[in-house]
């Protein structure tokens, strides 16, 4: 499983503004005790800590989401990463209420959506937020044009001006030229790009994405990631991204949320992810990992012992690893890793050695 | 019921029991037979038939002083009425002074061609001219097109109630599950059944046509748009929905856009089952072809009525052509993107057009394109040359279709009808419900009971059971064929492409059109009846059965082969136990399309409840008579229907979960 290095050069020029430690900003979207549950009387099922099974076999209802809280901040690439069934595509639709929520509380930008009537929800939905689909959902009678103007076509845009913002988008993702064309003659990678189009036609805040590269095979797949890698880092905006790809979440991700069974398991940066995962599901979930891929040597650096040599190369604790290797297995003395003027740790060939060969196992 | 169910949990066991019930009964027949078999002549009535008769004759005489009638029915009847007469003016009958109708036949083909070139394509625009042109060389122009008008008129009233009804139908769930129950019930009531008390609130000619030609051709319309509506990709209107569309736009721009080609196979549907209809309309009356063929059937002048029958068969195919191409073209035009500019789409439809115009325009204005040339019509020959095959095939294979029929009629048609007519009603009942419960479940024993209970009540109780007699009779022919066919066809894909375009050009064509060769071969008799019931009821079975082989699992089929079974192991041990529920669907719809034909049974001389019901169209005194004969026909369909569902539903059960498991529950 390897990482390619767009993704951590990408990451590494975004931190300083996804990075929990850095930014004080309210978030864009905070979601609170949320639950979905699908069955008879829903509600009296809510709080319930009942095993999925036992549940539906007292109740008949399955809780698809339980409990489940979280916040986006501004600018953020957020992953919510699961197996099939563990409640993720429930999750991403209960934010703009695709599916009805249960119970808790969403708000954007400080406003509960669940509180909106249906008025208020369309506006949100055609101006604030949008989602792109796994198997694209575009429409088959439309050219690319008009598929990408659907949104701006609804919401009562002119022609002429939702034509001009379409053509812009669509140079955006790449698909200069296809404009005419039917969704029928595109490839996958091509159709889906036509499905970012038309999310980011409304120019919204937030940009939910359900597993939309899932139905594409490997390459177009790693294409369309650093895609998105890109898009992320030209419009800034907030992205909410839906995985079951562990190296996708780990590849795109500023943070993850691990989902299992409907419950939250863990969230945190990949580095915390893979590092410390919060229990043995998520161990076993990361176990294949190359950690030295993904962890930084604010992972395996030691205290400074006497008899170090503290006159040695100096580091930044988020290098990853694996592109500290060199530098560290050349070096004749320990290398420093230094935040600014402090000195955190010292990293030497032997923790370099240890973490490559737990790889190796 | 513990001793049934006691006997049920074990499936040989019930097999057994259905034995004893049978023997029991044929022991009753030998010991009492000819007693309580409620035998009533043809010109007989009972109490109840003549206060139905009275009935009728108060509703009539009430036309003009009822409010119901005053304001509603009359009303509609006066609005269909003026509505099929405006079509007939512009292409069929003489109007607006002239000795002529508005366009002629140059003029009609023309327009006819123009749009099919203009929805469809070449090649079914010259289909359509050529099929128009036959028209009048057969000789019969007007009558085609008293049809057409009929036809037209009925799918666009039926098309502009159902489109609606069926894209709510796509949106509500509940009024889905409101309006399937009556559409289920317009399809399984055989259609010559409402045609009599139709003329009751609309009076004989076009307004019960086309009342009762709707009747028929809503359901397909109703029920393929909510279909296509329903099935619209759900991710994209979920995408619609997450960019903030209304319920109104994602109708608009998403639902019924993507609907759209299944709606127009709908569309097809609707006229398909619209001309079908209005040919057996003549029955009350309706104008057309259907008059040439009914008044040929009841002269046995085959000659005439293959020349009819032909003309309609024609007719259907040109419909059905059209509207498929025009279905696909939307499904190619969708893929391929917009071929033409908008510019040159209007050039074309204002070129088509214009030429259209001109020729309607010479039809109006010259003799020569408003009547058909009278040296162009070919109609006797075709009628002199099918009379003579008709004879020739009477004369010379008369030897074999009688030994056919002979055989049928002695070996299972007389010894069952006996069984049935001669017994006591008692008996028969007794034994309907001991093997409805068996075959089936409580509730279909029920029905039974109640349903051979309103049999006695309409006193027509033997002729029913003669009538079920050759039901059964058909239905058991129609699953042999279904079974050996439909295998044949789900194993091969050679006989695959050779049986289906003859099948569905069995299911478009109108019943009528089956008769006319039959009674050549078989003359009138309660046999040509048979057949023609099993000649329409067979490609539904075929079709059914072939797909459930098809079905199987290919996998299975491998792993069978593998293990060395022959070709007959794998048919009987694989092939048809895992297609089983098909096989039982296949059956209880072969049931449902013979009995609809019970009517038609009845003009070409199968008596009994067919004969009822034809004589009441004829007869005043026997309509009421009539009438309790429809309602038979009804009660024995649904009785049937049950009872075969709730066999199918056994059949699935046992086919899913095992037979012990399903055998406890009853």
């Amino acid at each position: 499983m390897t990482v390619p290095s767009v993704a951590r050069d990408s990451r590494a020029e975004r931190s300083s503004a996804a990075d929990p430690d850095h930014t004080q900003a309210p978030p864009v979207l905070a979601v609170r005790g949320l639950w979905k549950v699908f069955g008879p009387k829903a509600d009296s099922v809510v709080g319930s800590t009942l095993p999925r099974a036992e549940l539906k076999a007292r109740t008949g209802c399955v809780a698809a989401v339980r409990d489940v809280s979280f916040e986006v901040r501004r600018g953020e690439m957020f992953v919510v990463m699961g197996l099939s069934g563990s409640g993720k595509s429930t999750l991403v639709r209960c934010l703009t209420r695709l599916i009805e929520p249960t119970a808790g509380e969403i708000l954007l930008d400080g406003e509960d959506v669940r509180r909106a009537d249906e008025r208020r929800l369309r506006e949100l939905r055609r101006h604030r937020i949008a989602m792109v689909f796994q198997h694209f959902g575009l429409l088959p009678h439309r050219c690319v044009l008009d598929n990408v103007a659907f949104g701006l076509e609804i919401r009562g845009v002119a022609k002429p001006d939702r034509y001009a913002r379409a053509r812009e988008v669509i140079g955006l993702v790449g698909l200069g030229g296809f404009e005419n064309s039917y969704p029928d003659q595109l490839s996958g990678g091509m159709q889906q790009r036509v499905g970012l189009a038309r999310a980011l036609a409304a120019d919204p805040d937030v940009l939910l994405f359900d597993e939309p590269f899932s139905a594409l095979d490997p390459l177009i797949r790693r294409e369309m990631q650093n895609e998105v890698i890109r898009l992320h880092r030209e419009v800034g905006k907030t992205m909410i991204f839906i995985t079951h790809d562990l190296s996708e979440a780990l590849k795109l991700g500023d943070r993850i949320l691990i989902m299992r069974d409907g419950e939250l398991v863990q969230v945190g940066t990949p580095d915390q992810v893979v590092g410390a995962p919060a229990d043995d599901y998520v161990r076993d979930f990361v176990s294949d990992v190359p950690r030295s891929h993904v962890l930084t040597l604010r992972w395996i650096m030691r205290e400074p012992q006497p008899g170090d040599d503290l006159d040695g190369p100096v580091l930044g604790p988020d290098v990853v690893i694996r592109d500290a290797v060199r530098a560290v297995l050349s070096a004749e003395r320990p290398v420093r890793v230094v935040d600014g003027e402090r000195l955190l740790g010292v990293v030497t060939s032997a923790e370099i050695l240890e973490v490559i060969a737990g790889e190796q196992r | 019921m513990t001793a049934v169910s006691v006997a049920a949990a074990k499936a040989p066991a019930r097999r057994h029991l259905l034995l004893v019930v049978l023997a029991a009964w044929v022991l009753g027949w030998v010991v009492l037979r000819g007693r309580d078999t409620l035998a009533l002549g043809g010109a007989e009535l009972t109490p109840l038939h003549t206060a139905l008769g009275e009935g009728m004759d108060a509703v009539d005489d009430s036309r003009n002083s009822n409010p119901f009638f005053l304001y509603f029915v009359n009303y509609i009847r006066l609005f269909i009425d003026e509505a099929v007469t405006f079509v007939q003016a512009l292409i069929s009958q003489p109007s607006f002074g002239r000795p002529v109708p508005v366009l002629g036949w140059l003029g009609v083909t023309g327009l006819a061609a123009g749009i099919a070139l203009l929805y469809g394509n070449r090649r079914v625009a010259l289909l359509t001219a050529a099929g128009f042109l036959s028209f009048g060389v057969l000789g019969l122009w007007q009558e085609s097109m008293d049809t057409l008008a009929l036809t037209l008129t009925a799918v666009a009233l039926s098309l502009a109630v159902g489109i609606p009804l069926g894209v709510w139908a796509g949106l509500s769930d509940r009024f889905n599950r409101l309006v399937t129950p009556v559409l289920d019930f317009m399809q399984t009531m055989p259609t010559f059944v409402y045609l009599a008390p139709l003329t009751l609130f609309f009076l004989i000619g076009p307004a019960s046509a086309t009342v009762a030609t709707m009747i028929y051709a809503i359901p397909p319309a109703i029920r393929i748009t909510a279909h296509g509506i329903r099935h619209v990709s759900h991710e994209t209107l979920e995408a619609g929905a997450s960019l903030g569309a209304t319920a109104a736009q994602s109708l608009r721009h998403v639902r019924l856009p993507m609907a759209k080609q299944t709606i127009i196979v709908g569309v097809n549907q609707t006229i398909m089952a619209a001309l079908s209809m209005a040919t057996i309309a003549a029955l009350i009356d309706a104008p057309g072809l259907g008059q040439t063929v009914l008044k040929a059937l009841q002269t046995l002048d085959v000659g005439t009525a293959f020349n009819a029958g032909l003309a309609i068969v024609i007719m259907a195919v040109v419909l059905d052509r059209v509207t498929s191409a025009a279905s696909r073209r939307v499904e190619a035009e969708r893929r391929a993107g917009r071929l033409r500019s908008p510019r040159g789409r209007r050039l074309e439809v204002a070129g088509v057009l214009g030429v259209a115009g001109v020729l309607g325009y010479l039809s109006y204005t010259y003799v020569w394109a408003a009547e058909f040339p009278a040296e162009a019509n070919l109609g006797s020959y075709v009628r002199r040359a099918a009379d003579a095959a008709s004879v020739w095939v009477q004369d010379n294979l008369a030897a074999y279709t009688d030994a056919v029929k002979n055989l049928l009629t002695n070996a299972l048609l007389n010894p069952f009808e006996a069984l049935l007519t001669g017994s006591p009603w008692w008996l028969v009942a007794a034994a309907a419900v001991a093997v409805a419960l068996l075959v089936g479940n409580v509730r279909a024993a029920v029905v039974t009971a109640a349903g051979l209970a309103a049999l006695v009540l309409l006193g027509l109780w033997q002729d029913s059971m003669v009538t079920l007699a050759s039901t059964l009779v058909a239905t058991v022919l129609v699953m042999i064929l279904g079974v050996v066919a439909g295998v044949w066809m789900g194993r091969s894909d050679r006989a695959d492409t050779v049986l289906r375009p003859v099948l569905d050009a069995g299911q478009t064509m109108p019943a009528f059109v089956y008769l006319v060769p039959i009674l050549g071969l078989f003359g009138p008799t309660r046999f040509t009846a048979i057949i023609a019931a099993v000649v329409f009821a067979a490609p539904v079975a075929i079709k059914l059965v072939a797909e459930g082989i098809r079905g199987v699992s290919a996998t299975t089929v491998e792993a069978a082969t593998s293990a060395g079974a022959s070709t007959w192991q794998l048919i009987s041990k694989v092939q048809l136990p895992m297609a089983r529920s098909a096989v039982t669907l296949a059956a209880s719809q072969g049931l449902i399309y013979v009995l609809s034909m019970v009517v038609v049974g009845g003009l070409v001389g199968a008596g009994a409840l067919g004969y009822d019901v034809v004589a009441g169209f004829s007869q005043h005194q026997l309509r009421g008579k009539g009438l309790a004969a429809g309602l038979a026909i009804v009660v024995l369909g649904i009785v049937l229907d049950r009872v075969m569902r709730a066999a199918t539903q056994r059949a699935d059960a046992a086919s899913h979960g095992g037979a012990h498991r399903t055998s406890h529950r009853n």
